[in-house]
């Protein structure tokens, strides 16, 4: 039987298809909980889950926050702002504190690339990434991934483009790892200042032309540009950015007329997006928040449900 | 789902699972034909079995207005099925069947083992004041009927909740008593109880299979 025994989730890489299609699966009974009157389940009653984040976030913390409470989890905040890591404390120290409270979880975003699997040494808890660095967002990439496949019914087979900073997202990064285990076509498109020089032995096809990104895709998927995460500009001007590869209903023309259209969020609308795509009756930006809630109450689940067998992670 | 093999960790040919009992990988069906033991209960009992159970509910309840019939996943869904159909053959109308899965809501949900795997539940019907049926198959512990009652009360308020179940076998550890029973099987700890039905086993039967160890109760 498939059964998940992982203590952590920290990427998208270190999963198989099984582990995947098995988080995927058990949303679908989650997703049914939410759309109850009263959104609350006793699973996870008496567990302990800490919300650890580093860097700013309003769905990713509040999504996490909302999966845990309707499981009946005990969920608690820290920040970095506010926290002793700005009176020096180390993240080592931070999370030795934590952990002599016995949390059952702790949900980590940190601006450093690893600093979830370094944590998950420090604490006998499961740790979950909630985005590190310019590396992976996993649990972004598994909505993405349900919501791809509820939209289109499969994953296998679909040619999804990735269209904007690709070289600061983590998003992209977690996104191409899922997508290729699952089967699908990925093409990451951006201005060539935007497109890692080696992103290709990823196993995606790279363009510099939006028409050719989104001619024959299934999903467009817009990704923010990521100013906070640049030392130098690499753009003449956002106008010119906006002209060349904001996504329009005029350059939409091109694409399928069954395409859809995502957003990890927060979007820059005007930037990467224009208002109108974004409210669009192609866009699914606003549903990929509703089945974020579903995906991740599905792995606070598969990870704190059960028993696991000490030796198996 | 494509499952793996417990013990290699490799991906199974679809139709195939890895049998604790046997310790090899092998097909559902396969492994039904091997549990050995006594058959209680064969496809005409358990047809007149329910047959009766639909006559006591529509009986206790004078007709069956405001019923609605709960299967608890897995194998009460499809009795509840068959008993809709047959208070269909009784009354001429039709009962809504709606399904729960508990996992959610057991009690040993940390302490069982690897995550059980989440059913879906499908209540489609308002149940505010309705007279509900909970169908299931075998009565054990109670306490996946505690589950159950949980479950559903967090869908509203019910008028009223009954229980149907094919078999009791006794070793109750809360205070929870069936309404309508197929059949009342006293067992012993030794012994396990196995329902098979069409829909999902591919035969009516039901089994008591002798253990050489005592259960661990869930």
């Amino acid at each position: 039987m498939t059964a998940w025994t992982k203590k952590d989730l920290l990427g998208i890489k270190d999963l198989s298809v099984e582990e995947l299609e098995l988080i995927l699966t058990t949303a679908d009974s989650f997703k049914e909980v939410s759309a109850r009157d009263i959104k609350l389940v006793p699973a996870l009653r008496g567990k302990t889950v800490i919300n650890f984040f580093y860097e700013p976030s309003t769905r990713t913390k509040m999504s996490f926050e909302v999966a845990a409470k309707r499981l009946s989890a005990a969920t608690y905040g820290l920040s970095k702002s506010g926290s002793s890591l700005q009176k020096g404390e180390t993240l080592i120290d931070t999370i030795l504190n934590l952990e002599a409270m016995g949390p059952d979880l702790i949900i980590l975003r940190h601006s450093a690339p690893g600093a979830p699997h370094l944590i998950s040494k420090y604490t006998q808890a499961g740790v979950v990434n909630a985005g590190d660095g310019a590396h992976e967002h996993p649990t972004q990439a598994l909505l993405d991934a349900y919501t791809m496949r509820e939209k289109k019914g499969k994953i296998k087979g679909l040619n999804v483009s990735l269209i904007g900073d690709v070289a600061h997202s983590r998003v992209v990064r977690s996104n191409i790892f899922l997508l290729n285990k699952m089967g699908a076509n990925v093409t990451v498109c951006g201005p060539a200042t935007y497109l890692p020089k080696d992103i290709a032995g990823l196993g995606v096809k790279v363009t510099t032309k939006v028409d050719e990104a989104i001619e024959d895709a299934d999903v467009i998927m817009m990704l923010r540009i990521q100013l906070e995460r640049q030392g130098r500009k690499s753009l003449p001007s956002l106008r010119e950015y906006f002209d060349f590869f904001g996504m329009t209903e005029k350059k939409l023309e091109r694409s399928k007329p069954d395409a859809i259209i995502m957003h990890p969020g927060p979007m820059n609308r005007g930037v990467e997006i224009d208002s109108s795509v974004a409210e669009g009756p192609r866009s699914v930006i606003l549903e990929q928040v509703t089945n974020g809630v579903a995906v991740r109450m599905a792995i606070l689940y598969l990870l704190l449900g059960g028993t696991r067998n000490e030796d198996t992670n | 789902m494509q499952l793996l093999c417990d013990f290699y960790a490799l991906p199974l040919p679809e139709g195939l699972f890895y049998c604790k009992r046997n310790g090899v990988c092998m097909t559902k069906e396969k492994e039904n034909a091997e549990i050995q033991g006594h058959v209680i209960m064969d496809a005409a009992a358990i047809n007149r079995g329910l047959k009766r159970i639909a006559h006591e509910i529509v009986e206790q309840n004078r007709g069956v207005e405001d019923l609605v019939l709960v299967g608890i996943l897995k194998r009460g869904v499809p009795l509840a099925e068959r008993l809709a159909e047959f208070i269909e053959e009784i009354e001429g109308k039709k009962v809504p069947v709606v399904k729960i899965d508990i996992t959610l809501y057991r009690d040993d949900l940390t302490t069982l083992g690897p995550n059980p795997i989440v059913g879906v539940t499908e209540i489609n019907v308002p149940i505010e004041d309705k007279v509900i049926v909970l169908v299931d198959d075998v009565l054990f512990t109670g306490r996946t009927i505690r589950a159950a009652m949980d479950s559903v009360m967090d869908f509203g308020r019910p008028s009223m909740i009954q229980l149907a179940v094919l078999v009791d076998r006794g070793h109750r550890e809360l205070p929870i008593k069936a309404d309508y029973v197929g059949k009342n099987t006293p067992t012993s700890l030794r012994e396990n109880v196995h329902v098979f039905l069409k829909e999902i086993d591919g035969k009516n039967q039901v089994i008591i299979e002798k253990l050489n160890h005592e259960i661990k109760k869930k």
